[in-house]
């Protein structure tokens, strides 16, 4: 709303007021806006009254807050925000920045991952933080195999969530109607999902772009809602619950004297299993970000990239593109049903409930913020959100809506992620400058 | 065969209804080429603010019901129309020369604010509505069932219909509409020969926004009751049907639109409830495969 209002970076006076003038104006008018957008929505709420009737109550007061919100963030991304942002372009350019950010980017990935190590040592006493630290763990896996067709393969998978379905489905239902074990069951889960990832391929080999997007999203639709009608089968609306924990190679986490904790000589605590279940899925992760690491060096993964690229050129070459989408599809599935199933173990109950197109847009903007093919990128992406999460778990039901609002701003600030850039594995040494452009940024951030 | 007849008619009113949503979809997708992803939740906040506008209206004492509708309908189209440019505006703009997925996150991003927006602002249970339009007719009875046709479904059909007229007038004939078919055409070119893009393009939106007003008023009124939550479900079977009709054609979104209604009211009579949004989607599906320039649609020229 601003935009008319140029920058000056000289200081005169008269001018210095015309643009203070320029800024209440434009302020107003979005003052304006808002109270057109707000006025019913936030100035009146509807409650079911005593009768059943929809009774209204005003809130003029909340009404003008936020508008005054609006007035104050207008006023100040005019006043001072559009003189900030060019001083600290010229104090610290974008291509130092981009410098600084590969030049530490090894030595950070290596504390990530001492850090991630030492998780369990350092909060040992502390059961909250470690769930948490599972979780984030759990949904970096979840990233690094969303971000094996997003950011590799360039195929927008907005129903990544039903793989993690399979998975989970696949572990729970197995263990309990063949009394196969967690880790029997892990390669299978991933195989299952593997599977559901073909089966999706196949009929959207074709499409391209955003239609893929929207095929993809009706397909974790029908997953879960197949999951949750087909009631003989997952139980319906109830989920499936007992499903077995997993054991320390045979040794089951309880206090009995064939347990984990006695055959060790430790004490008995509950802790044991909630660390064991941290390393596991760790390891799961560091597997998924070594997998995906290799295969970039292979051939298929070189084909992914170039498939990303520039689908008709990569046809034009010779590149097999059904099987490079297809491959893609099936890798990042696998990946997504050896999380769900770690999910179904580390829960022990699962339902529908759990993979609704929420944790797809979730797992998809971890990639995305991560700037889509960079894995410590999703990784502090990861850390960020779901911490984020839980900062602000006070505000509830504020969350989902600042969570949304994040996405979009970083889609427009920071279109390459929260942290890296994405370049292509490989690229001809004199194009290498305007390849990076070319495949994913903006012309405003141009590294130079 | 009375039964049949009767869910014909329960089939075109819902369909009315997501062909009314298609054309938004159908419009932004023909001219920035993006699926905007939060069209559906617009709707959704259209049908709120008629809500809303009517107990205001109720309380201020408007109590003739055919003014109390008009008026409704004014408040929620203008007001939602201001949503659309916003979330135009805000989201999609500053995106215009980004990478090609961008405006798709930003959508679905947007998607979610918009949701739990309203779902702060007032709550997560579901609002329900007296009905406000009584009455109907009952065409002819067979052994034991009598096909009705209600005033509500007379309504929201010849509303359709008309907005729909009015819409392919505006497109076909004014100013506005010719700057729409060239900016469909070729943006950069639009541009070249003179025709503010962004204009047009806010204006896309606003007259989408409108339009998804209008089927949330429709919503409301056909079902009596609607939550933060039917945006998503009523988004995505809007967007198959602006598909299975040609993405880009307005017929086309009404055909679909009328097209996908039945489908899920038939397959709710003869098969099972449970599976009518499956049914959806597999439609969806199978249409992308094997018509995906669907039915009014003209084949995409891939470019290099």
């Amino acid at each position: 709303m601003s935009e008319r209002a140029p920058v000056r970076s000289d200081g005169v006076p008269a001018m210095l007021r015309h643009d203070v003038f320029d800024a209440v104006k434009d302020a107003a008018l979005a003052a304006l806006i808002a109270l057109g957008l707000f006025v019913l929505l936030i100035g009146i709420r509807t409650e079911q009254g005593p009768t059943g009737a929809l009774v209204i109550t005003t809130r003029f007061g909340a009404l003008a807050a936020v508008i005054a919100a609006v007035f104050a963030a207008s006023l100040i991304r005019s006043l001072v925000w559009q003189r900030a942002a060019p001083a600290i372009g010229r104090w610290l350019p974008i291509s130092a920045r981009t410098a600084a950010a590969k030049a530490i980017s090894p030595y950070l990935a290596a504390a990530f991952l001492v850090l991630a190590l030492l998780v369990p040592v350092l909060f040992y006493t502390n059961r909250y933080l470690l769930d948490l630290a599972i979780l984030i763990v759990t949904y970096t896996m979840l990233g690094f195999g969303l971000n094996i067709v997003v950011g590799l393969a360039g195929l927008l998978d907005l129903g990544y969530v039903a793989f993690y379905a399979v998975g989970a489905y696949s572990y729970a239902l197995i263990a309990q109607n063949f009394g196969l074990s967690f880790w029997a069951c892990l390669p299978l889960a991933g195989i299952f999902a593997a599977f559901a990832g073909i089966l999706l391929g196949f009929p959207v080999l074709r499409l391209r772009g955003d239609y893929l997007a929207i095929v993809t999203l009706g397909f974790g639709e029908i997953i879960r809602l197949v999951l949750l009608n087909w009631q003989s089968l997952t139980g319906g609306p109830n989920g499936v619950s007992g499903i077995p924990r997993p054991s320390f190679f045979g040794l089951p986490f309880n206090s009995t004297g064939s347990g984990f904790a006695a055959t060790f000589g430790l004490h008995y605590s509950p802790t044991h299993r909630v660390v064991f279940l941290y390393y596991v899925i760790l390891a799961l992760a560091l597997v998924t970000n070594w997998v995906t690491l290799r295969l970039r060096r292979l051939p298929i993964g070189r084909a992914w990239e170039a498939l990303r690229e520039d689908e008709v050129a990569c046809r034009a070459l010779g590149v097999n593109t059904t099987n490079t989408k297809l491959t893609a599809f099936a890798m990042g599935a696998m990946f997504g049903g050896f999380a769900g199933a770690f999910f179904a173990t580390r829960q022990g109950f699962i339902s529908p409930e759990s993979f609704t197109f929420g944790e797809s847009a979730l797992v998809l903007a971890i990639v995305v913020l991560g700037g889509m093919g960079s894995q410590l990128g999703v990784a502090v992406a990861a850390a960020v959100m779901l911490g984020g999460f839980e900062l602000f778990r006070e505000f509830d039901q504020y969350r989902m809506l600042v969570f949304g609002a994040a996405m979009v701003a970083i889609v427009i600030y920071r279109p390459r992620g929260l942290v890296a850039t994405r370049r292509p594995s490989v690229s001809l040494r004199e194009r290498s400058d305007t390849a990076a452009p070319i495949v994913g940024g903006t012309r405003t951030e141009t590294p130079a | 065969m009375e039964y049949f007849v009767q869910q014909l008619i329960n089939g075109i009113t819902l369909g009315s209804i997501y062909g009314l949503i298609a054309i938004g979809y159908t419009m932004v997708y023909g001219i920035i080429g993006m699926i905007n992803f939060a069209h559906g939740d617009i709707f959704m906040v259209g049908a709120f603010l008629a809500l809303i506008a009517f107990l205001v209206l109720v309380a201020l004492g408007v109590s003739a019901i055919p003014l109390a509708l008009f008026l409704m309908l004014l408040v929620s189209m203008a007001l939602t129309a201001l949503y659309g440019w916003t979330v135009e505006r805000i989201a999609y703009r500053p995106l215009r020369h980004s990478f090609r997925l961008a405006p798709l996150i930003s959508a679905i991003g947007m998607s979610i604010v918009l949701q739990n927006y309203v779902q702060v602002a007032q709550g997560a249970r579901v609002k329900p509505l007296p009905p406000l339009v009584h009455g109907g007719y009952t065409l002819f009875e067979g052994n034991d069932f009598a096909v009705r046709l209600s005033n509500i479904q007379i309504i929201v059909v010849i509303t359709t219909l008309v907005l729909m007229a009015g819409f392919s007038l505006l497109v076909a004939r004014t100013r506005l509409g010719r700057n729409m078919r060239a900016c469909e055409q070729d943006l950069k070119m639009a541009a070249l020969v003179g025709i503010d893009v962004d204009r047009t393009i806010s204006l896309t939106f606003v007259i989408g926004a409108a339009l998804a007003a209008v089927a949330g008023l429709m919503f409301l009124l056909y079902y009596g009751v609607i939550d933060f939550f039917i945006g998503f479900l009523a988004g995505v079977k809007a967007f198959t049907a602006a598909v299975l009709g040609g993405i880009g054609s307005l017929p086309g979104a009404m055909i679909g639109g009328i097209l996908i209604g039945l489908i899920e009211t038939m397959w709710s009579a003869y098969f099972s409830i449970e599976y009518k949004d499956v049914a959806a989607f597999a439609i969806l599906i199978i249409v992308l495969i094997f018509l995906p320039t669907g039915i009014l649609g003209r084949p995409e020229v891939e470019k290099v």
